[in-house]
């Protein structure tokens, strides 16, 4: 089961290493991870995906509950939720498949954000999956497009309608 | 007026302010401004130790038989590292502990300085919290906050890193110790919900077979009392973790001892025939639970504990109380009370003749393997270890603190002490630190002045820490070391026994052992050897006598090296899978 934590912690030194140490030392993944000050300059969001049955989800939970630092910790799975990942992928497009690579952009309401004669720098907004896609696309597209780079952001989310994470 | 006092000096004036008594530790470069500033007071006393990792223990037993946190001072680098064991130690069995470590200073830090090392990177997962003084002016809060960590919720070591810099007897700052913590982070839970009282209350009177599984938490909170009126209330049996004993009376014949990887027969066969589990600040630990898939199959679990991390982490609670347990067992003895006086005279009888039943399958357990706690010295035999530890309970009437090393020793004093109150059995359960076993005695002894402890160690374990024999000496802490020298390092040399076919490796040094009577006295100590078991009883007097009162005395106990401890837990079995003795095994 796949879950995406949001969690508010403390802005401190060191605060973002006992949560990272904290899946090191019990032994939990960690899939991606992202993290930055929120409107509120003393608090950090910080947004992890990790996987587990129901009783490690609840365990990693109640263990990051544990830390000093964190005020609040929730699972956004467990409710509707909005997910959004940013993917920036740097292509090899010449010849036929700068055409091609540029239609798979548009299919997948990529954009285009750096240009020079032999590459494309596409920027793709969404959820992980439609990332995983759009990749996907690239690779499978069957003209020799070459992807060079790749820099996904990790997972951001919030829940859907009147649900809040915030003190 | 507000005084303006130096970062070294408010650090001091900070501890004095929190009721600080003792503080365990080692001078060293990056702590000097923080020992000038101790120089120049009188109200704290600094003990002196031999080695950073016994200035922890110390602090420790100091922690675990007082109740109140225990203190530590150490400096950057060696001295830092040298306190992990300890620190770690007290973190696996949540004791209270406040350790400073000087670091070097602010503008060296990250530059490989002399004697630098990342502390609060390296105690990380080992400490319930950390903090780095950034500026001397946050110091009265961050040792506020540190103590009120330590101490609170599920207690647990807390660690402070002072660069140089800010302890700088040069610049001072306003003084003043603030007299609440406010953190929106940290609000550990003290009441549970009310309603999972009454259930658990309600699962207690309709059960036939009921135990009590008591553990560490139960004498953190100091909740003896209401358990114990529970207990004798309601006819039930109790088992407790090697954290627990004292929490309920070892004398006690509703007291079935210990449970688990050495517990008592009677214990283990109880947890895994029960019908209700009542786990009053205990964590279902590996050593308890044996396989938790086979754990215990037709019970209800009833499970408190103030660490919502611990509930349904091993085994799923039915019942589930977060909450601190003096809370908790005060809630629940009300409430049984309340419904008992409600019950009629029909469901009282009958939940009576339940209880018989359970106590007489329990007694006949009990009289077919359980502990033989009057065994009697022969003539030319050697000592057996059981023999020794039952020996130190008379002699001590019961009545001692006892602290102890890690290994058989351990063990035998667990089965074979009775601990009638709670804080009197000392012992490293989580981290099984050997080496712990003196340096805690001796904090045991600064906070209880006026009573007998006794340390029951092996040669092995008294070997990790016995520079501290010095220490003894400059403070005058007449603690009885009670050696259980079997010239292996046993438990080791069990397991190699039972699982390895007798492959002693690396566990035996009989011929390299030195003469602890002698080494104790080269210390200004007391040293007494004994052998033959009809002598133990002479020499355990001795070591005890008024004479002795107020020397350390070390008694070398030569005791049979081919003893086992049992009963033990088959590997990957239930609860009431045990191996008896060298010959016998009980299995479901």
């Amino acid at each position: 089961m796949r879950s995406i934590l949001a969690v508010l912690l403390e802005n401190e030194a060191g605060a973002l290493s006992r949560v990272v140490g904290l899946f090191a030392q019990r032994n939990y993944n960690i899939e991606s991870l992202t993290v930055a000050p929120t409107e509120d300059s003393t608090l950090s969001r910080l947004t992890l995906t990790t996987s587990g049955d129901q009783q490690t989800i609840t365990q990693i939970m109640k263990q990051l509950d544990k830390l000093v630092e964190v005020v609040r910790v929730v699972d956004l799975c467990e409710g509707e939720h909005v997910e959004r990942e940013l993917l920036l992928i740097k292509v090899r497009a010449e010849g036929a498949a700068r055409a091609e690579i540029k239609r798979s952009a548009d299919i997948f309401r990529g954009q285009i954000v750096d240009v020079t004669a032999q590459t494309y720098t596409i920027q793709l907004v969404g959820p992980s999956d439609k990332l995983d896609a759009f990749i996907c696309a690239i690779d499978d597209s069957g003209v020799n497009a070459t992807i060079l780079e790749v820099a996904r952001s990790g997972v951001s989310g919030v829940g859907r309608g009147d649900q809040v994470l915030a003190l | 007026m507000t005084e303006m006092l130096s970062g070294g000096d408010m650090l001091i004036r900070a501890l004095q302010d929190e009721g600080v008594e003792y503080i365990f530790g080692y001078p060293g470069g990056s702590a000097l401004h923080i020992y000038d500033a101790i120089f120049r007071q009188q109200k704290i006393e600094h003990i002196l130790v031999r080695h950073e990792q016994a200035a922890t223990h110390m602090a420790d037993g100091y922690a675990r038989s007082t109740g109140d946190p225990g203190v530590v001072l150490v400096t950057s680098g060696p001295g830092a590292t040298n306190a992990i064991t300890g620190i770690a130690t007290a973190y696996m069995d949540s004791i209270p502990m406040v350790v400073i470590s000087g670091q070097v200073p602010s503008d060296l830090i990250g530059t490989d300085a002399f004697q630098e090392t990342d502390m609060v990177g390296i105690s990380r997962p080992v400490v319930k919290h950390s903090f780095m003084v950034r500026d001397a002016s946050e110091i009265p809060a961050v040792v506020k906050k540190a103590f009120h960590i330590a101490t609170t919720g599920r207690p647990g070591p807390v660690v402070i890193d002072v660069p140089k810099d800010t302890t700088d007897p040069s610049a001072t700052y306003a003084y003043e110790y603030p007299s609440t913590v406010a953190m929106r982070s940290y609000n550990p839970a003290f009441e549970g919900d009310s309603q999972q009282v009454n259930r658990a209350i309600e699962a207690l009177l309709a059960a036939k077979r009921p135990v009590f599984y008591v553990g560490g938490g139960v004498i953190q909170a100091d909740a003896e009392d209401a358990l114990r009126a529970l207990v004798r209330a309601a006819n039930v049996p109790v088992t407790s973790t090697l954290m627990g004993l004292g929490a309920y009376p070892g004398s006690d014949p509703q007291s079935l001892g210990m449970l688990g990887m050495h517990g008592t027969y009677e214990a283990n066969m109880a947890m895994h025939e029960t019908d209700l589990i009542f786990a009053l600040g205990a964590r279902f630990d590996d050593r308890v639970t044996n396989n938790p898939d086979k754990f215990s199959p037709k019970a209800t679990i009833v499970h408190l504990d103030v660490d919502s991390a611990s509930v349904d982490k091993i085994i799923c609670s039915d019942i589930a109380l977060v909450g601190d347990a003096g809370w908790a067992l005060n809630a629940l003895w009300d409430a049984y009370q309340a419904r008992d006086a409600e019950r009629d005279a029909g469901a009282k009888e009958k939940q009576q003749q339940d209880m018989a039943q359970w106590w007489e399958q329990i007694n006949q357990w009990r009289s077919a393997h359980g502990l033989n706690h009057n065994m009697q010295p022969a003539a030319g035999q050697s000592i057996l270890p059981q023999l020794a530890i039952q020996t130190l309970y008379r002699v001590t009437k019961g009545d001692a603190f006892v602290t102890s090393d890690v290994g058989q020793h351990q063990m035998f004093a667990a089965q074979y002490y009775h601990f009638d109150e709670p804080r009197r059995w000392i012992n490293s359960g989580g981290l099984g630190t050997m080496g712990f076993g003196l340096p805690s005695a001796m904090g045991v002894q600064m906070g209880n002045p006026e009573s007998v402890v006794a340390c029951v160690t092996g040669e092995g374990s008294f070997m990790m820490n016995m520079q501290e024999l010095s220490t003894c000496l400059q403070y005058g802490l007449p603690i009885k070391i009670i050696n259980l020298n079997n010239q292996a390092l046993g438990m080791v040399k069990q397991w190699q026994d039972m699982q390895y076919g007798g492959r002693h490796s690396q566990s035996t040094y009989s011929d390299s052992l030195p003469d602890f009577k002698t080494l104790v006295e080269a210390f200004g100590h007391v040293g007494i050897r004994v052998s033959d078991a009809m002598e133990l009883d002479a020499a355990m007097e001795a070591a005890f006598s008024e004479e002795n009162k107020n020397r350390l005395v070390f008694v070398d106990v030569w005791v049979d090296p081919h003893e086992h401890v049992y009963p033990m837990a088959i590997k990957g079995g239930a609860m009431n899978d045990m191996i008896l003795s060298k010959t016998q095994e009980a299995s479901s």
